[in-house]
Parts: structure tokens; C-alpha cells; sequence
């Protein structure tokens, strides 16, 4: 059995919501797919062998009982009636062939339960109750039987000549003298019976037809328990599939109305604990994961306050070390240029933790692009042709938070320019609906091991390097910003050397 | 130098501020409370108004508010990024621009210099007094009346309507208003924009939710008129 759970996704739900605007395209309720051999079909079928193996035991093993009853009994009262009819036969030897025909003719008329037609061998003689003087029906074995001395009463044989069924016996003449120690002295002459059981053979035929059409209607009724079975073990099944397909959807307090106690319902009753304990693990996974988050937050916003009165008299320090002794005046400049790094790590720290706790708003604006990216060139600084070289496509209008499209480019320009080499290219261009960022940088570009993580948290490609001038989060915030814009950011290897980001954003 | 009055809570962050603009030549008054603030406001008589928008019992924005019933004082608000809802507030109650803390006494001083900045005269060969419609702005004496009557501008208001007017009918991005009249970068705060206009068409338009003065060209920016 295998569990369909449909994640494709349509229409269906927007309506079921009613705004467009709102309806993320999520799954929706899995719709029932076909199964050509689904389990109705499998129990239908198999209710239906069950019926017909039932219907046809039944009727073969009746068919065989009754077929051997009628057969038999017409069979006995034929072989019986024979026997006393030959042995009421006065033979005398040698045969005449006159006498004998009369006999047989009238042995033939009080066949019983039909007349007989009867034949008589004598050697090379042949006589019959019929025009024709033997018969095609009667065998070489039952011949040999006839005269067999073993087989004194005569034997019987049932053959089928052209889809007739015959019964063929054979009882040899005695004499009427008995001698007291042996078996009866045979004359002989052995008179053969030939009666057609076509009769007989309709009444059976009448009966395998009567099963057969008592079979049909039971293999019909049959059906209706078969869909009423499918339908109490689908019902349940389809409830587990919603309800599974409900719960990958993240709705994980789905549980299911378990009702009765079989094993569909101890199944629904497992499912039910399941779900209790996976949602019970997620929230606290996500509460200690929130706790995780909060306690960043809560870090560097409490960093903040100390270095906005730290930042603020930096200058003073800066001004003032020309003035001290040399020792005290590094120390001076030192705890400056730590103090103005310190407050651009928590700047970033915080920008991360606002992005985790999903409080990053997006504050979209209608501008030009390559206006926007010269901007940010322009205001750090990198309009030296050697170091920064822009290809902007002129005119595109983009709507775009600038504020975090201009980190986006800064950071990735300032990392290209930290670890790359010079001089790095910046592209701009419109592809379809699609804004396209390019920093390519003639460095060593990025090697394979580090290629996954270039977007992590404080990742250092070489744990041996020292910090660099960036916080480490330069690219993670790069990331989570295109995110926000609903867009991509890749890193790779250019052909030609250096590495290659690339930043696509819907329009 | 310009006078400064800080309103600030936190003892390191007051102290800090005032010892960088003392530096620099500004002659600052500090207060650790919004109503020790106000107190302060009638006898220091300062040029400008650093606030600080987290505030114990009266917060900033109420400062802000109460500044702004009696005077056009510039007000420049202290905030911390991501206290967005605090910054729209803010904005609504009438300051002048925001800086995000921590930032560099350079910042600070380049920020208070920047709203104090009077618009310089276009061309020297206008009359004073332009007439828009009902509007009467003295680009020299640095007034607005409507009507007839005065109109009280905070500065970042009528530093917009005067750069706004300066070209009617020109459409300048809200980039170009944050680059020209708040003298932010290009990629700087466009709601600093948005706010400012909502407060000038509340005082100036007859009815602020049809505009005839200041329109929007929606994805394009803003425009002076036509009337």
C-alpha cells in the first residue's frame, strides 16, 4: 500500500482563502488520485475470488456428486437388468443365429431404464437386435474383459463416441448346469449391451447450467459487501493520508478522530501519540531555539547602549593620543579603532538577530538600479577605475529597499575587494523578470571545500587567519537581504579565475 | 555654535555625545529626563533638540509632541535600528530626522549641521515672495503663509517645500529629497520623506487626503502642483 500524498498545488486552496493577496502557494488538501490497483480494487477483486472459488467448489464437487449419482444409478439398473436378462437366456449350442436374433431383439426391447441395443459374439459369429452386426462403441478391452474367466457376471464399460456418452457392458452366456466345486461353464457366446446416456448426460448439463447461473448472482452479491469493506478500511486510510499530508504541511497538532478498536483505529490512536510527542519536540526545539535568538539580541542590544557613549568620544581619543606618550597613545588608538569595530560587529549582530526573529522589514522602493548601485559605489569610495570597475545597464526601475540593496552591494564589493583581487567588476543588467548582481573578482577564487559555507556566520576559510576587517557577517546579511527581496545570491568560481556572486531579485 | 540640548537617559551615552560636541565647538545642556528636558527648553533656549526616544515615565515621543505644540524647533531623534515602529512614531510627532546609535560624534554634528542648514536662494533675481495658489512663501524671510496666514513649518518641512516649490511640477525621487533636503545618502530612510509630506499637507492642503499642493507619483516620487 503505498500512502499518495499529493503535494502539488493549485487554485484550489487561494479560493478556499479567498485572498490572493495572502495565500502563499502552499499545498493544499491532497486530492484523490486514481489507483488502477488501489486497495478498493484489491479487495473488490478478492472478494470476488473468494465468491467465485466458493460458487465453483461448490458447484464442481455438486456436479460431480450428482453427475456420478444419475450416471450410476442408471448405470446399476441397466447392468442389473442385463445380467438377469442373459441369464434367463436359454443358449443352446452350437448357436443358431435365428433363435439367437429373436432372443437378443427381445432382451433389446426390455432394456431398462432404455432400450438396449444388444449384440451377440460367438466366435466369428455376430448377431444383433440391430441392422448392423456389431457395434463401433463396444472396445477391444471390454472384449478382453468378456473373456476374462476371472470376471465371471461380466463387466461394464462408459465410453464417449463422437460427445455421446455410451454405457457398454458385456456378460458371457453360461451353461445352466452347475457343477458343484467351479465357477458357472461358459458356452462361449457373449452377449454385449450398447445403451446411449444422452439422457442422462442433459441432466447433468442441466445442473452444471443451474450452478452456473446460481454462480452470476452470488458473484453480484458479493460485490456489495466487497465495497462496503473497501469503505470502511478507505475511509480511515484517507483521514491518516489528510492528516499526514496536513502535519508535513507544519500543522502539527492534526490529529485524528480514532473510533472503535480495530487495527485502522489503533493505527489512528498511533498516529494521534505521534504527532502529541513530534509537536511536543518542535516547540521545544523552537522554544530553545527562540531562547537562543533572544539571548543574542538581548546581547548586543545591551552592548549598544555602553558603545553609543564608547563611539561617541572616539574622536577625542584619536585627537588627543598626538599628545600622550607613545605607549599610552597606541593604547589610546588601539581601544579607538577596536571600540568603532565593536560597533560594527553589533550593528551586524543585530541586524542577524532581527532576520531570525523574522522582524526585518522590507521598506520597498521604485528605483533606478544602476542609480542605486553608482550610489553606493560612490558614497564608499570606490570610483577608482583600478579598483572598481561598473557595468551598469542604464534604466532599469526596480522596486527594491535601497537601504539593503546597498549593503547588498557593499558588502559583497567589500568582500570581493578584502579577499579577491583587483580590479573588481560590478554588473547590473535585467534578465526576464529579474534584476542580476554580478561582483566578480580576479582573485584565486573560492575553493571547493569553502564554496558551501562563504554565506555562514562568522565562517573562516582558514581557522589560522586572524579576523579580517569585516565582522564575518558581511555575506550572511547579503544573503538574508536578497532572501527578503525574495531573491538568490550564489558564489562560484569564474572560468576565467576569481570568484563570481551573483544576486538575482525579482524586478 | 549652534546650541544643543540632549535629552538622554543613559549616563554613558549623555555623557559621551555631550563630550564630543563639546569638542567640536557646540555648547550642549544635557538632561537624563523628558520632563527635566522640557524644563530646560524655556531658560537654555537651544537651536536644536537631541532626543533620545526611550525615555523613563515621558518618553521621546511625547517630548516630541509637546515640543511641537508651542515651536518649530529642529528636533533630531536618538533611536536604536530596528525600533522602526518607535522611528514612524517619532517621525508622525514631528522630528526632523533620526540617527540610529551608536554613531560617531562626526555623524552626530554632520546630522545637526544638516538640518539646521538654511536652503540656499536658487537665483538671486526672484522677488522674495512666491504666490502658489493660497500659498504665500517668502523664500528669504524663511515664512509660509496660506491664506493670508502664517503657517508654522518645522525645518524639514519647509526646507522640502521650499526645494519643492524652488522647480514646480518637477518630480524628484524620494532619493533625491533624502540626498537634498535631509542630506542623507541616496540609500537612506525614504520614510523620513513620506513622514515629513504627510505633516506639510496636514498643514498646508485644504484636504490632506487629496492633495493639490504636494502630489504623489506613485513609483516615481513627489512633485509640487500643477495647480
Amino acid at each position: 500500500m503505498k500512502a499518495c500524498v499529493a503535494p502539488d498545488e493549485d487554485a484550489e486552496q487561494e479560493t478556499a482563502k479567498g485572498h490572493g493577496r495572502t495565500s502563499r502557494r502552499k499545498g493544499r488538501s491532497p486530492r484523490l488520485r486514481p489507483h488502477p490497483f488501489g486497495l478498493r480494487t484489491r479487495l473488490v477483486l478478492a472478494f470476488l475470488l473468494v465468491a467465485a472459488v466458493g460458487c465453483g467448489t461448490t458447484a464442481a464437487l455438486t456436479y460431480r456428486a450428482a453427475r456420478n449419482a444419475i450416471l450410476e444409478q442408471a448405470q446399476d439398473t441397466a447392468v442389473s437388468a442385463f445380467r438377469e436378462q442373459v441369464e434367463n437366456l436359454n443358449t443352446t449350442l452350437p448357436v443358431n443365429p435365428g433363435m439367437l436374433r429373436s432372443s437378443l431383439l427381445m432382451i433389446a426391447r426390455q432394456g431398462k431404464p432404455r432400450p438396449w441395443r444388444v449384440y451377440a459374439e460367438y466366435g466369428t459369429l455376430r448377431v444383433s437386435s440391430t441392422d448392423r452386426p456389431s457395434s463401433s462403441v463396444i472396445t477391444p478391452e471390454l472384449r478382453a474383459r468378456a473373456a476374462d474367466q476371472n470376471i465371471p457376471h461380466g463387466s461394464f464399460q462408459r465410453v464417449v463416441k463422437d460427445g455421446v456418452p455410451y454405457l457398454t457392458m458385456a456378460v458371457p452366456a453360461v451353461f445352466l448346469a452347475r457343477s458343484a466345486e467351479g465357477p458357472p461353464q461358459r458356452t462361449g457366446l457373449v452377449i454385449y449391451a450398447v445403451m446411449a446416456l444422452d439422457e442422462e448426460e442433459a441432466n447433468v448439463e442441466a445442473m452444471v447450467a443451474a450452478a452456473r447461473d446460481g454462480a452470476l448472482p452470488a458473484l453480484a452479491v458479493a460485490l456489495i459487501p466487497a465495497l462496503i469493506a473497501a469503505r470502511g478500511v478507505l475511509r480511515p486510510v484517507r483521514e491518516l493520508r489528510h492528516a499526514a499530508h496536513s502535519m508535513g504541511r507544519g500543522r502539527l497538532d492534526t490529529r485524528i478522530h480514532a473510533k472503535g478498536s480495530d487495527e485502522l483505529a489503533d493505527l489512528a490512536r498511533t498516529f494521534n501519540e505521534s504527532a502529541a510527542e513530534l509537536e511536543r519536540s518542535v516547540a521545544e526545539l523552537r522554544n530553545a531555539e527562540a531562547r537562543a535568538r533572544r539571548f543574542a539580541s538581548d546581547v548586543s542590544h545591551e552592548l549598544r547602549t555602553p558603545l553609543a557613549g564608547m563611539l561617541a568620544v572616539t574622536e577625542v581619543l584619536d585627537e588627543d593620543a598626538e599628545g600622550l606618550d607613545s605607549d599610552t597613545a597606541r593604547a589610546v588608538r588601539l581601544i579607538s579603532a577596536e571600540t568603532g569595530k565593536l560597533a560594527v560587529l553589533v550593528e551586524d549582530l543585530m541586524e542577524i538577530s532581527r532576520f531570525d526573529a523574522r522582524a526585518a522589514e522590507l521598506h520597498t522602493d521604485e528605483v533606478d538600479a544602476a542609480d542605486c548601485v553608482r550610489k553606493t559605489l560612490q558614497h564608499r569610495h570606490w570610483t577608482d577605475p583600478a579598483q572598481v570597475v561598473p557595468y551598469l545597464t542604464e534604466g532599469i526601475r526596480a522596486r527594491l529597499d535601497p537601504r539593503r540593496f546597498d549593503v547588498v552591494v557593499a558588502n559583497l564589493v567589500g568582500n570581493a575587494l578584502r579577499h579577491g583581487g583587483t580590479p573588481v567588476t560590478v554588473r547590473l543588467y535585467a534578465e526576464g523578470d529579474q534584476l542580476v548582481t554580478e561582483v566578480a573578482d580576479r582573485g584565486p577564487g573560492i575553493h571547493p571545500d569553502v564554496l558551501p559555507h562563504v554565506f555562514d556566520r562568522f565562517y573562516k576559510a582558514d581557522q589560522a587567519r586572524t579576523r579580517s576587517a569585516g565582522s564575518g557577517l558581511g555575506l550572511a546579511i547579503t544573503q538574508e537581504n536578497v532572501r527578503l527581496h525574495g531573491g538568490t545570491v550564489t558564489a562560484a568560481d569564474h572560468p576565467g579565475g576569481g570568484a563570481v556572486f551573483t544576486v538575482r531579485m525579482p524586478l | 555654535m549652534p546650541r544643543v540640548l540632549l535629552i538622554e537617559d543613559d549616563p554613558s551615552v549623555r555623557e559621551g555625545v555631550e563630550l564630543g560636541l563639546r569638542r567640536r565647538g557646540h555648547e550642549v545642556r544635557t538632561a537624563a529626563t523628558g520632563e527635566a528636558g522640557l524644563e530646560a527648553l524655556g531658560e537654555f533656549r537651544p537651536d536644536l533638540l537631541l532626543l533620545d526616544l526611550m525615555l523613563p515615565g515621558m518618553n521621546g515621543v511625547q517630548v516630541c509632541r509637546r515640543v511641537r505644540e508651542s515651536s518649530q524647533l529642529p528636533i533630531i531623534m536618538l533611536t536604536a535600528r530596528g525600533d522602526d515602529f518607535d522611528v514612524v512614531i517619532g517621525l508622525e510627532a514631528g522630528a526632523d530626522d533620526y540617527i540610529v546609535k551608536p554613531a560617531r560624534t562626526e555623524v552626530i554634528e554632520a546630522r545637526i549641521r544638516a538640518v539646521l542648514r538654511r536652503i540656499e536662494e536658487p537665483s538671486s533675481g526672484r522677488s522674495a515672495v512666491e504666490f502658489h495658489g493660497e500659498l504665500a512663501i517668502d523664500r528669504a524671510g524663511l515664512t509660509v503663509a496660506k491664506s493670508g496666514e502664517r503657517v508654522g513649518l518645522a525645518p524639514s518641512e519647509l526646507k522640502l517645500l521650499l526645494h519643492l516649490t524652488a522647480a514646480p511640477e518637477q518630480v524628484f525621487s524620494r532619493q533625491q529629497l533624502l540626498e537634498h533636503v535631509w542630506e542623507h545618502s541616496y540609500h537612506g530612510d525614504a520614510r523620513l520623506v513620506d513622514a515629513c509630506v504627510r505633516r506639510l499637507r496636514n498643514k498646508i492642503e485644504d484636504t490632506p487626503g487629496d492633495p493639490r499642493y504636494i502630489q504623489t507619483l506613485r513609483g516615481f516620487g513627489y512633485r509640487f502642483g500643477p495647480l
